[in-house]
């Protein structure tokens, strides 16, 4: 293709992240939590089968926004780089570092060297033995990574929700508190009334979290009776343990 | 890995749910089949038995009724490897989980088997996290095969691996049971079946103690006599180790998934099997004695015995036949 006109770098870079910028805000948010005994992710997502969530490796999730065939073709990646790692090395060996490096460079590469940045934000969370050793990393379109404490809002109003999640969040949240705070958050997106924690049905929601209390797989979706059961305790109530296998 | 850093372009190819698939266009050198066997690696008069250990004897039996609740299939293995006539490792495990429904366990080479059911173990893992679902019983049955034919090669050198796969099938409600023969072919078997060196013997006793419907405690006490049994005469096998407290590896797939039977509760299982084995020999030998000596009890001590030597009417402790 011949490039008649003379562009800026500063204009081309310009006009490409605006382009994967509102690719990613038209999407809904998801949003991603730590609590006491792991990390939760929650996106209002009627589909059953079409993730934004899914399970990379044993202590490692991902979480996205943006096109749905782009960023399914770097979890898919992501899940081969994981276990190819593992098989050559040891389970023990495979980390979110660098997997989000791994992420980072080839969101990097492809927003300089290709004629369209992917449309994608991600998360990749590692559960640790202890909430101290949490990690949660943001990767952006254009390949630049954000070590996240806490809590992250990606896609959609994302500024104005993280804003909202920021006072209401603190370390040490059960997982029902969590998982309320993720859904008024969410619904707070969708409705914009007084009224928030209503606006999404549980089984409107695709929720699943890291539980660093599992043996080797942490990974584990919450839906049904699960999460219907999770959402109505009182954030005093200590929750009972929910059914394995779910 | 180019310079940049990316992801490889295989890894972002849209596709394929096998790892081993990924591997063989990726990184083929990972594969456990891709290990050349040099020419006359095993030459005439070197069996693959002798140059690295080899694991013995895995025996699975389905329980319960299909369909009902209590249904599913127990594997167990000895914690035997040889190489030759020596005895390689005493505490060996060849009975795995291959995912959370089915178990794996192997007889062979014991270096190829563990890779071997190492990659099997991820390639389930890695089509379930890509596909969001878990295989078919038989899916999963057929990917074994697929890897275990990859294998012939140096099966034809003697470094063979015969697995014995089972699960519980999600769909119909029982548990099942797959052999294979080192080409690769699968099998279906029904109730029972054993692979391995004390295999003869560990069927013939499976094919006596196993009933339908057994329970599940009931199943593991067939499957570690089983594993008796195949001690007693075969001598790669290896029987229950009280003094070192090392019991055979056996687990249970159900509906609930897969569980480690727990190491007192085999301690309990091969302490009742001992027990049994002793009071048959022991009835055994007082009848023989009873045989001999007719007025045994009521005669003087028989004379012509010198002090010093064995009683002959006396049987030794080992070596008796508990039958």
């Amino acid at each position: 293709m011949s490039m008649p006109f003379y562009v800026s770098p500063e204009q081309l870079m310009k006009d490409r992240a605006d382009f994967a910028r509102k690719g990613i805000g038209r999407g809904r948010s998801v949003v991603v939590l730590a609590y006491d005994e792991g990390i939760a992710f929650a996106t209002h997502n009627p589909s059953r089968s079409l993730h934004k969530i899914s399970e990379i490796y044993d202590r490692i999730a991902f979480a996205a926004v943006g096109k749905y065939n782009e960023f399914e073709n770097l979890r898919v990646a992501g899940v081969r780089y994981a276990d190819l790692r593992g098989y050559s090395y040891d389970r023990a060996d495979v980390n979110a570092r660098g997997l989000a490096n791994a992420y980072a460079q080839t969101l990097g590469t492809v927003f300089t060297t290709e004629s369209k940045p992917l449309e994608v934000e991600l998360v990749v969370a590692e559960v640790g033995p202890t909430p101290a050793q949490d990690q949660i990393y943001r990767l952006s379109y254009d390949g630049s990574v954000a070590d996240e404490t806490g809590f992250v809002v990606m896609g959609g109003q994302a500024e104005q929700l993280g804003r909202d999640l920021g006072e209401a969040w603190h370390p040490g949240l059960t997982l029902p508190q969590v998982l309320r705070l993720a859904v008024a958050t969410l619904g707070g997106a969708d409705a914009h009334d007084g009224d928030p924690g209503q606006g999404i049905p549980a089984d409107q929601l695709e929720v699943a979290v890291l539980d660093r209390t599992r043996p080797r797989r942490a990974f584990r979706r919450l839906a049904g009776a699960v999460l219907a059961g999770l959402l109505e305790h009182s954030p005093e109530e200590k929750p009972e343990e929910a059914p394995h296998g779910s | 890995m180019d310079f940049s850093g990316r992801l490889p372009h295989a890894f972002t190819t849209p596709g394929s749910s096998s790892f081993v698939e990924f591997l063989a266009s990726h990184a083929p050198d990972l594969l456990p089949s891709h290990r050349a066997g040099g020419p006359g690696a095993a030459g005439p008069g070197t069996s693959g038995a002798q140059l690295a250990p080899h694991a013995t004897t895995i025996v699975a039996l389905t329980f319960g009724n299909p369909g009902s609740p209590g249904a599913g299939v127990v594997m167990a293995g000895d914690r035997r490897a040889t190489m030759g006539s020596m005895i390689a490792n005493r505490e060996i495990e060849k009975v795995f989980p291959a995912d959370e429904f089915s178990a794996v366990g192997i007889a062979g080479t014991a270096g190829i088997a563990v890779e071997l059911v190492r990659l099997f173990q991820l390639e389930l893992e890695h089509y379930e996290k890509i596909e969001g679902a878990l295989l078919s019983l038989d899916g999963k049955a057929n990917r074994l095969s697929t890897m275990i034919r990859a294998n012939l090669g140096l099966a034809l050198q003697g470094l063979a691996v015969v697995p014995l796969f089972a699960g519980y099938d999600l769909a119909r409600g029982l548990g099942r049971i797959f052999s294979y023969d080192v080409t690769g072919g699968r099998y279906e078997e029904r109730d029972h079946h054993s692979v391995g060196s004390g295999s003869v013997f560990a069927r013939g006793s499976l094919k006596k103690r196993w009933r339908p419907g057994l329970d599940e405690a009931r199943a593991v006490h067939v499957a570690v006599e089983a594993l008796y049994d195949a001690a007693d005469d075969d001598s790669a096998t290896g029987g229950p180790d009280s003094v070192r407290q090392i019991w055979p590896v056996v687990v249970t797939v159900t509906a609930q998934g897969y569980r480690r039977v727990p190491d007192d509760e085999l301690a309990a299982v091969a302490a009742q099997i001992v027990a049994e084995r002793t009071e048959q020999a022991d009835g055994t030998r007082a009848a023989r004695a009873g045989l001999a000596r007719p007025t045994a009890g009521l005669a003087p001590e028989p004379p012509g015995v010198p002090p010093d030597q064995p009683d002959p009417t006396h049987q030794p402790d080992e070596g008796g036949d508990a039958q």
